[in-house]
């Protein structure tokens, strides 16, 4: 639910959501079990999930893609994917979200099963707000979510 | 008895099996066993694949790596860390081309993959026993 600002016409998203609304996160993940994990984990910790299978679904979504049908665009607050992805990976869907100027403000947080250094630089270096190792525990999302919460406010 | 303990002294599952049984509650009172029936399902698709694929003429390494790749992954976000670690070998064969050994491996993780299976059956079994006697199923 946003809100507002009185007075201008414009709504910043940034400080649209009050507290206590449950911020909605894109999951992208190739892994289907690793899906409903991460799916169960941000629901336990009060998100609102949508999960896309590669980054071609994920950025029709987001609005991003070719195949991105009309009226069908939701703001998401947040977009977790894993890094290995057949097709596009991750990091190439981070950059691709950068680049947008409608998106560049979301943050995006990186997993994968694979602690590489450069790989996590890399991915910092292009924006990414957090890295994470999988497999992912609640405590990991909780860590998650406060971060969340905290940049917006 | 802990069906659970002595599972992870033998170590079959990893206290990743764990983080998920923390995860089932009231209101998700299945999610273990439907996540666990996921792995299943999506671990004898991918084992079906990799002996299709290493039976080929001219083996694809890239595409087998690809299908160990995801039964590592799935693996251990469930917990099954034996089968984890046999597909850490399966992919360095992989990259070294070494067709016996990537057999080897198909091999050795089908038996893995077949033990942990077990264990989780019988897990479901017994907990399923107790609900039906009218019990509660202890969580850690």
């Amino acid at each position: 639910m946003l809100s507002c600002g009185g007075g201008s016409g414009s709504c910043s998203k940034d400080m649209a959501v009050e507290l206590g609304d449950e911020p909605h996160v894109l999951a992208v993940d190739d892994n289907l079990i690793d899906r409903k994990l991460v799916e169960r984990l941000l629901k336990n910790s009060s998100c609102k999930v949508t999960t896309a299978e590669n980054a071609l679904r994920a950025l029709d979504y987001l609005g991003l893609g070719n195949d991105t049908l009309e009226g069908t665009v939701s703001e998401v607050n947040m977009i977790i994917t894993d890094y290995c992805m057949p097709g596009m990976t991750g990091y190439e869907l981070l950059k691709k979200i950068k680049e947008s100027s409608v998106l560049k403000e979301v943050p995006v947080v990186i997993m994968s099963s694979e602690n590489i250094p450069t790989r996590i630089s890399q991915c910092l270096e292009e924006g990414a707000k957090m890295f994470m190792l999988k497999p992912l525990k609640q405590s990991d999302v909780k860590q998650l979510k406060w971060h969340l919460m905290k940049c917006r406010n | 008895m802990d069906l659970v303990q002595l599972q992870r002294q033998f170590g079959f599952l990893d206290e990743q099996f764990t983080q998920l049984q923390e995860l089932q509650d009231e209101n998700n009172p299945d999610f273990v066993v439907e996540v666990v029936s996921l792995f299943f399902e999506d671990s004898e698709r991918l084992l079906n694949e990799l002996a299709r694929a290493l039976e080929q003429q001219n083996i694809d390494y890239k595409r087998i790596d690809a299908h160990v790749h995801q039964l590592k992954g799935s693996s251990s976000s469930i917990g099954a860390q034996r089968v984890q670690k046999v597909c850490v070998a399966f992919r360095n064969y992989c990259e070294e081309q070494n067709v016996e050994g990537c057999l080897k491996c198909l091999q050795q993780v089908r038996h893995e993959y077949s033990l942990v299976k077990t264990k989780l059956e019988s897990l479901f079994q017994l907990e399923q026993q107790i609900l039906t006697a009218g019990g509660s199923i202890p969580m850690e």
